[in-house]
């Protein structure tokens, strides 16, 4: 079936089998592998994308579920010249990041938190952030980037 | 903190005091914006997709397979079973670590042939040109399998009421005692005439490391000439080079492996896996790029388990309370086979069983080692000195109990005094620094632990519903495996040496290549701040380029804390060896004696003669056009060093921490929690901490929560991260850090490593204090996990 996304400002329309998740149609479809698969039960964040504005795991969604929306991947959140989004200079001005890979689905949930909560407590942040795992930062540098976003 | 004049070289690195500082790491932006690649993310045109058929059962014959309706599906292009395969393997998958002379290995291929043992065995495996067929090809496998009983008890598997290997006869892998024969007899002496003894056991559950990143692999071969790049999400490129040419008897030359970015190890990606070896044998038959891409449940399955110990500890001492004996019994759980480093997990313990006390050497260890049918078990963060420093510090806080004196007093009358540094410990390995009281008294000022037992006093009355409990763990951890001859006298089949090149480019840029391969750790950013402080550049100026042996053919990778004690200090000397090269060009050119020649921030000038003065690059561009060398000086500023360190490096500390139990719901809330860590000087702190944190959270969550759990049958309960409780932001505190630094007075740098000693100290650090709080109601312990069901059967059970 054909199915059309907007992702990061561009359309994408591909033909897929109607079981193609929203995350395989961004990672093999339109090729932007910066979205990654960190588990098969929808527990671990690391595929969360923006549809619609709002964070999303992208594993639990199929793409058709998707059609004629607007997805927002870690590959539209920097400007064009390069300068990354507040949340990606505050991940990395605190060393909020260690292997990378839970990284992009962190920010993109961070920022979705940010959007409906501008001004969390320490607390809000954590639980906010339940629903994307990290094995390398023990979380502590995790927050403490959200929080400098926030204040920035 | 800088580095002082080398004494050895005379090379006065003070260019521009970049080591120390909280630099930002270079690794990041790519990471942050989904530029990195890993390895799930290459194109590789023309690839197949390999997925692999996993045995259901524990423990099982495997019969007649019937592949007829995989290979009828449409896009399905090979199957193949381990019989197929059978001639594709030079030799079985390796165990690089076999402990003793009559170790029990049994051979372990990348699919089974004639007998699954353990649920996640491969038994065959698909080629298709997707994924999803290759997954759908899967369902369509007929296996006959005849289960057998499956053993999932280590004393049951000792008993060989079942064995699971029928050609060994037995479940028992090896046994390897620690005797220290000068002495025999001194620790059952001290067992029967000291004023107290504590005698323990303590189970170290099953853990699944879970990086976030499932393995992923791509085999390449090249069209012509039969060259191999294996590109896998690994710690050890080096390793699986190495392994992967003699498992399916490539010859080395031929094989390249590439790590790109690696999302996180923790050592499970320290291992050489059917999977790589599949993806190249395959890749070699068809002529094509193979893929295979792991999930999840695969991942928690088919990827390495750790710890999986039983623990037996006595412990004796005098009336005072200072150690006078020390007896160590451990099974460990090898799981169906033994992986690649497995059999020498238990043996690191050895050695730190006495933690951070003087102990006479009244020691008696020994360890038997077991088959099971479950995952097999390989080296998980911190590597057998969790286990160790666990034991030790729990039985201290037994100890404590029985005395009736405060835990931190009981560590404080036995730790080694810094002045006896370097100290001879027990096993007659020499510990290179310490100050354990220093790291001990930053703790106690950042927890305010004499507040906190006040507070303690006050609130864990009768009938109280929340109670509090502190927690003190104090460790050593030794890294850096090294010396290689003192790894031989351990039968470990490799060194612990590490390689680093350096050469000045003609544009004086810097490339730095190293042995190791980051996964997280940000080599990339302290490499170059080495190099920057040793020639006085910015450290954007250098490039640290690693994990592809291409590029940099010599190394032995990225685990066990090694990278900087070894790796980082091998970059350094590789600096030294170029500036002295440099120096004599720069001495050639201004006519003057290279003695008398100071290289600082990046400029050679000349003793006493101010107005003479020769910058790096300048020497650089001659020693690139070599128009005017000293007679007999080869052009270009390139060296390479590789270095054996004369010991390991053996970072302590002391955690601390304060929990509240709520005695109704067996709930346990961790309210603060600090960690001091001294891991010698620090390159940059600022990741120094965060790997402190990580650790933490790692050593934090075998204590509450994370558990890799078998039914009788051998059936994994928590296969995915929904029943295996990976802990989350909301379910962890906030970690202070204090600071405490003693150089280590064995490599050039003064570094210890950091990667593991968050973990070591922790899991003790958080029991101690369920039990603490715990323990006016009359529980005596709980085996980790303390999970609220646990923790409330105890108080029940104290009850009644």
């Amino acid at each position: 079936m054909e199915v059309t996304i907007t992702i990061n400002g561009e359309e994408q329309k591909h033909d897929v089998e109607a079981r193609t998740l929203l995350v395989h149609y961004i990672r093999e479809h339109a090729g932007l592998t910066g979205t990654n698969i960190g588990c098969d039960t929808s527990s671990c964040g690391a595929c969360s994308v923006h549809l619609n504005g709002e964070a999303v795991k992208s594993c639990t969604l199929l793409a058709a579920q998707a059609d004629g929306q607007e997805v927002r991947t870690i590959e539209g959140m920097a400007a064009a010249d390069g300068t990354l989004h507040p949340m990606q200079q505050a991940f990395m001005e605190n060393h909020g990041l260690q292997c990378g890979y839970c990284t992009p689905g962190m920010v993109m949930a961070a920022t979705s938190l940010l959007d409906e909560n501008a001004n969390p407590t320490e607390e809000e942040v954590r639980l906010g952030l339940e629903g994307n795992l990290c094995r390398c930062t023990g979380y502590h540098n995790i927050v403490k980037s959200v929080l400098a976003a926030a204040s920035a | 903190m800088t580095i002082t004049e080398d004494p050895a070289t005379g090379n006065n690195a003070l260019g521009n005091n970049v080591l120390g500082t909280r630099l930002l790491r270079k690794e990041d932006p790519a990471l942050l914006t989904g530029e990195a690649v890993f390895a799930n993310d290459m194109k590789v045109p023309g690839a197949l997709y390999m997925a692999v058929l996993r045995s259901p059962y524990a423990h099982a014959t495997i019969g007649s397979i019937d592949t007829s309706a995989a290979l009828a599906l449409d896009g399905v292009h090979a199957v193949y079973t381990g019989a197929d395969l059978r001639d594709t393997w030079a030799s079985p998958m390796p165990c690089a670590w076999p402990v003793t002379d009559d170790m029990k290995n049994p051979a372990h291929y990348p699919l089974a042939v004639d007998k699954a043992v353990y649920v996640g065995d491969g038994v065959a495996c698909v080629l298709a040109e997707t994924d999803a067929i290759a997954h759908d090809a899967l369902e369509l496998i007929d296996v006959e399998y005849e289960p057998l009983e499956a053993i999932t008890d280590l004393e049951d598997a000792l008993s060989d009421r079942v064995v699971i290997h029928d050609e060994l006869g037995t479940n028992a892998s090896y046994t390897w005692p620690l005797v220290i024969e000068e002495n025999e007899g001194d620790c059952e002496a001290a067992m029967q005439n000291s004023a107290y003894v504590v005698k323990e056991r303590y189970v170290q559950q099953r853990l699944i490391p879970m990086a976030m990143e499932p393995r992923a692999v791509v085999a390449q071969p090249e069209p012509f000439g039969g060259n191999m790049t294996l590109y896998s999400s690994t710690q050890v490129p080096h390793i699986l080079k190495v392994m992967t040419a003699l498992t399916l008897g490539i010859p080395e030359q031929q094989m390249r492996v590439v790590c790109p970015a690696v999302g996180g190890g923790f050592g499970s990606k320290l291992n050489v896996y059917a999977e790589e070896l599949l993806c190249v044998g395959l890749a070699r038959k068809v002529g094509k790029p193979v893929r295979w891409n792991e999930e999840r449940s695969e991942n928690a399955q088919a990827t390495i388990h750790g710890r999986a110990q039983i623990q037996d500890i006595e412990l004796a001492a005098d009336e005072n309370g200072k150690l006078t004996g020390l007896r160590v019994r451990l099974i460990g759980d090898m799981g169906g086979y033994l992986q690649l480093v497995a059999p020498g997990v238990p043996l690191l313990g050895a050695f730190l069983y006495a933690g951070v006390y003087e102990l006479p050497k009244a020691f008696d260890f020994s360890c038997t080692s077991v088959f099971t049918n479950m995952t097999p078990t390989d080296a998980y963060r911190g590597a057998g000195r969790p286990e160790a420093t666990y034991a030790i510090e729990h039985a201290m806080d037994a100890l404590a109990r029985k005395m009736g004196i405060d835990p931190l007093e009981l560590r404080r009358r036995n730790f080694i005094p810094t002045v006896k540094y370097p100290y001879e410990a027990y096993t007659g390995l020499v510990y290179d620094s310490g100050d354990h009281d220093k790291a001990a008294t930053v703790a106690e000022g950042l927890l305010d632990y004499a507040g906190l037992r006040a507070r303690q006093a006050e609130q864990n009355v009768p009938g109280a519903r929340k109670r509090l409990g502190i927690g003190v763990s104090t460790y050593f951890e030794m890294c850096g495996l090294a010396p290689s001859r003192v790894l031989a006298s351990l039968n470990y089949s490799a060194g612990g040496w590490e390689s680093a090149t350096v050469r000045v480019l003609p544009t004086s840029k810097i490339q730095v290549v190293t042995g190791t391969s980051p996964h997280g750790q940000g080599h990339e950013t302290s490499w170059s701040m080495i190099a920057a402080e040793k020639f006085g550049v910015d450290p954007a100026d250098v490039d640290v380029l690693h994990s592809d042996t291409a590029i940099a053919p010599l190394g032995l990778d990225t685990y066990g804390s090694r990278s900087l004690p070894v790796g980082g200090v091998a970059v350094g000397m590789a600096c030294d060896k170029v500036i002295d090269k440099a120096k004599q060009i720069a001495a050639h050119q201004m006519e003057a004696n290279p003695d008398d020649l100071e290289f600082s921030g990046g400029v050679f000038r000349v003793a006493g003669q101010p107005d003479k003065e020769m910058p790096l690059a300048a020497v650089a561009f001659e020693a690139f056009t070599a128009h005017d060398l000293p007679d007999g000086l080869e052009p270009n500023l390139e060296e390479q060093v590789t270095y054996d360190p004369p010991n390991f490096s053996w970072p302590f500390g002391t955690h601390m921490c304060a929990v509240e139990i709520d005695t109704e719901t067996g709930r346990t809330e961790v309210l603060q929690y600090v960690a001091v860590d001294d891991c010698g000087v620090q390159v940059n702190p600022l990741i120094v901490e965060g790997q402190v944190h990580g650790g933490v959270v790692q050593g934090l969550a075998q204590a509450l929560w994370e558990e890799a759990r078998y039914d009788d049958d051998g059936n994994l309960q928590s296969s995915t991260l929904a029943e295996y409780l990976v802990p989350a932001a909301s379910d962890v505190p906030n970690i202070t850090t204090g600071e405490s630094v003693t150089p280590s007075p064995t490599n050039p740098l003064g570094v210890k490593g950091v990667g593991e000693a968050g973990t070591i100290g922790a899991a003790p650090c958080v029991m101690n204090a369920v039990v603490d709080a715990l323990s006016g109601l009359g529980v005596t312990d709980i085996q980790m996990p303390a999970t609220p069901l646990k923790v409330w059967q105890a108080i029940e059970d104290a009850r009644s």
